[in-house]
């Protein structure tokens, strides 16, 4: 079977928005939260050093905002390429 | 009133509420036993995803694990959430529309072969039980701590509870019962959080008040770092291991997480692929309330443990103190003879406590193997949640609310497990390979009969648990890491994955992963037991191992499957089917 030019386009356009996403997943996480959480922690917000926040707090929000973002996305492309469902 | 009438009280109104939504929620067809009909609305499958997911670990022992190892901690909380992600991004959407009952049940499909389909089941099965053994376990304590019973007759309560709702009502049973544990279990998570953040920081928030200021006006984590250094201990938010071990355990428990068969099947239980996406969000949105609480209640504790006992003396220490030592989850040598607690960095005693009869010059119970060095105080992890409601004196309400929080954790997760191992044997096993022409009716007794099977399985490892079960418990992510979740990520989004790579790479992935577990966790293979931390491998734990193991998976995978041949094209146009969002509906019976 042949893939409609369709749904190629819209696994593509798929591959891009998670990349995107888990670039900003990847970063929170394993770049603030780990790796540079040493020089991170030379900066603080309230009564937390940064890196840590990133660590313990952080990267949790971001991880609950990415998939809501990640949700909008995908319902605007299932509607872009006719795919939606009620 | 006292806590032990509030106890009853509580855990009774809790349970009775389980029972009657088990019974409103019977199943009556194998639809309705694996994934509830495929009719559950994506708010409460994320409440059902979020109970099911938040086991007795999660609920007592992990902002007491993270109260002790400070940054260390931070694996958990990051490795448990960040999954969520992947789950959502790589998995949910994709296994939603391929529509069947089970993680094997994709395998199988995807990869045309039983051997496949047979080697998920097996580690569905490994993972699945060393998790539930745990569970069992957790509800033996709780109950045996707050209604004063044997851990054993714990246990056994626990059973036929579990078995009441899960036999009665299999997935669709479970996932409604899981609701209503899911608003107990966060609720008495949140209660003496929020009392105890007002007490220390004035907060009502505890995410805010774990960055806030203390009376005297430092903030609190800076007076923690402080208290930390005075008394030896390695800085609170600075943490022991290595960067790299720590980015390994945490990877390893992300994609262990994505790959739990339990979690997975969750997505398989709404209407489509939208909602799939939606409950994965709605999932980790209810779950993120308990764990960015719990490093919170991690530092209130910990504060508060510190001034109540460091330097005190024994004899004027509150209740709960000599309490919890009764129980053996605390202890005391007054190594220096003077009466007063000296709490400092070191282990007080050789491995757990052992302690004898006798009583010692200020009524401490006297410890057989107290260590040479400075520090004279045992603490068990464990105790953190369960005793932080006392140590900070909340009311006797808040106390009991802990005790039918930590049951719900426990009795959900469990019943979660349960079904997936069930599910196991009569879906993928018995209607899958053995008996393909067995009717509906039969399937769904056989599922009845494995769940009943399984929980006394189950039962009898929390009532004599193995000395290994503890140590591999943790070790379950890395397991699903090692072996899952590659090949279904590959799956889906490798067109040209074939059988020979998916197999290969799941068999070399997860015989690495149980290597060096047993090499480095048990001792069972080589000349010294367990092997010290010294030889591990580039310095990663075996926690942290599962990253290690997944990489060689991937790699052996594509290795293999280009040069081998491609997949057919029926096997094909599955992949293309399931990259495309829209038609999921019919695709669920089958």
């Amino acid at each position: 079977m042949p893939i409609p030019e369709n749904a190629r386009k819209y696994w593509r356009e798929n591959i891009k928005y998670l990349t995107v996403l888990l670039i900003i997943w990847f970063a929170v996480s394993f770049g603030c939260g780990i790796l540079f959480k040493d020089f991170l922690n030379r900066y603080s917000l309230g009564g937390f050093k940064l890196g840590f926040w990133f660590a313990q707090q952080g990267s949790i929000y971001v991880f609950v905002i990415l998939i809501f973002v990640y949700i909008r996305l995908m319902n605007k492309l299932d509607k872009k390429y006719g795919y939606n469902e009620k | 009133m006292d806590v032990q009438i509030w106890t009853w009280l509580l855990v009774g109104v809790s349970f009775a509420l389980y029972f009657g939504i088990a019974i409103w929620a019977r199943a009556g067809s194998t639809k309705e036993f694996y994934v509830a009909g495929g009719g559950v609305s994506p708010l409460a499958n994320g409440m059902a995803t979020a109970a099911d997911w938040m086991s007795a670990a999660s609920f007592i022992s992990m902002a007491g694990i993270i109260s002790f190892a400070g940054y260390d901690g931070s694996v958990y909380l990051m490795g448990w959430t960040g999954g969520y992600v992947l789950l959502a991004l790589l998995l949910a959407p994709y296994l939603r529309k391929f529509g069947k009952f089970t993680v094997p049940d994709f395998i199988g499909d995807r990869y045309y072969s039983n051997t496949a389909r047979t080697v998920a089941v097996i580690c569905a099965l490994i993972v699945s039980f060393t998790y539930v053994a745990g569970q069992m376990r957790g509800v033996g304590i709780v109950f045996s701590q707050f209604l004063q019973v044997e851990i054993t007759t714990g246990v056994v309560i626990g059973m036929a509870v579990v078995l009441v709702f899960a036999f009665l009502g299999g997935m669709k049973g479970i996932t409604y019962t899981q609701v209503a544990q899911y608003c107990v279990l966060i609720f008495a998570f949140m209660v003496p959080a929020i009392f105890i953040s007002i007490q220390m920081t004035g907060n009502i928030i505890p995410q805010i008040g774990m960055g806030g200021r203390v009376e005297d006006g430092t903030y609190l984590l800076q007076k923690l770092d402080n208290l930390h250094t005075q008394l030896g201990f390695k800085e609170y938010t600075e943490g022991t291991k290595s960067t790299w071990d720590v980015f390994a355990i945490t990877l390893a428990l992300m994609a262990g997480t994505a790959g739990l068969p339990h979690v997975i099947v969750r997505f398989f239980t709404v209407p489509n692929v939208k909602d799939a996406r939606k409950s994965a969000g709605w999932a980790l949105l209810l779950i993120a309330i308990l764990y960015t609480t719990a490093p919170a209640v991690s530092v209130f504790a910990r504060t508060n443990l510190i001034e109540t006992v460091s330097n005190q003396e024994y004899s004027s220490l509150p209740e709960w103190f000599k309490n919890w030592e009764n129980m053996g989850l605390i202890a005391w040598s007054d190594k220096n003879e003077d009466g007063k607690i000296q709490y400092v960095n070191g282990e007080a005693t050789t491995g757990k406590p052992e302690f004898t009869d006798a009583r010692g010059a200020n009524g401490e119970r006297i410890i057989s193997n107290a260590s040479s060095e400075t520090n004279e105080l045992y603490v068990d992890r464990d105790i953190m949640v369960l005793a932080n409601p006392e140590i900070a004196q909340l009311p006797a309400w808040v106390i009991a609310l802990v005790a039918a929080g930590g049951l719900a954790a426990a009795l959900s997760t469990a019943a979660g497990l349960l079904l997936v191992i069930s599910t196991s044997v009569s879906h993928d096993l018995i209607k899958k390979q053995l008996k393909p022409d067995i009717s509906d009716k039969g399937e769904l007794l056989a599922a009845r009969i494995s769940i009943f099977v399984a929980v006394v399985v189950a039962g009898i490892f929390g009532i004599y648990p193995p000395g290994f079960v503890a140590a591999v418990v943790a070790l379950a992510f890395g397991l699903a890491a090692a072996s899952f979740f590659p090949a279904i990520v590959l799956g889906i989004f490798d067109k040209r994955m074939n059988r020979q790579g998916a197999i290969s790479g799941m068999i070399v992935g997860i015989i690495l992963m149980l290597f060096y577990m047993i090499r480095f966790k048990t001792g069972l293979i080589g000349v010294l037991d367990p092997l010290p931390p010294s030889e591990w491998w580039f310095g990663t734990s075996p926690e942290g191992f599962g990253t290690v193991a997944m990489t060689v998976n991937v790699v052996i995978s594509v290795i293999v499957s280009r040069l081998t041949p491609a997949p057919p094209e029926d096997v094909q146009d599955i992949v293309e089917n399931i990259r495309i969002p829209s038609g999921a509906g019919e695709a669920h019976d089958h």
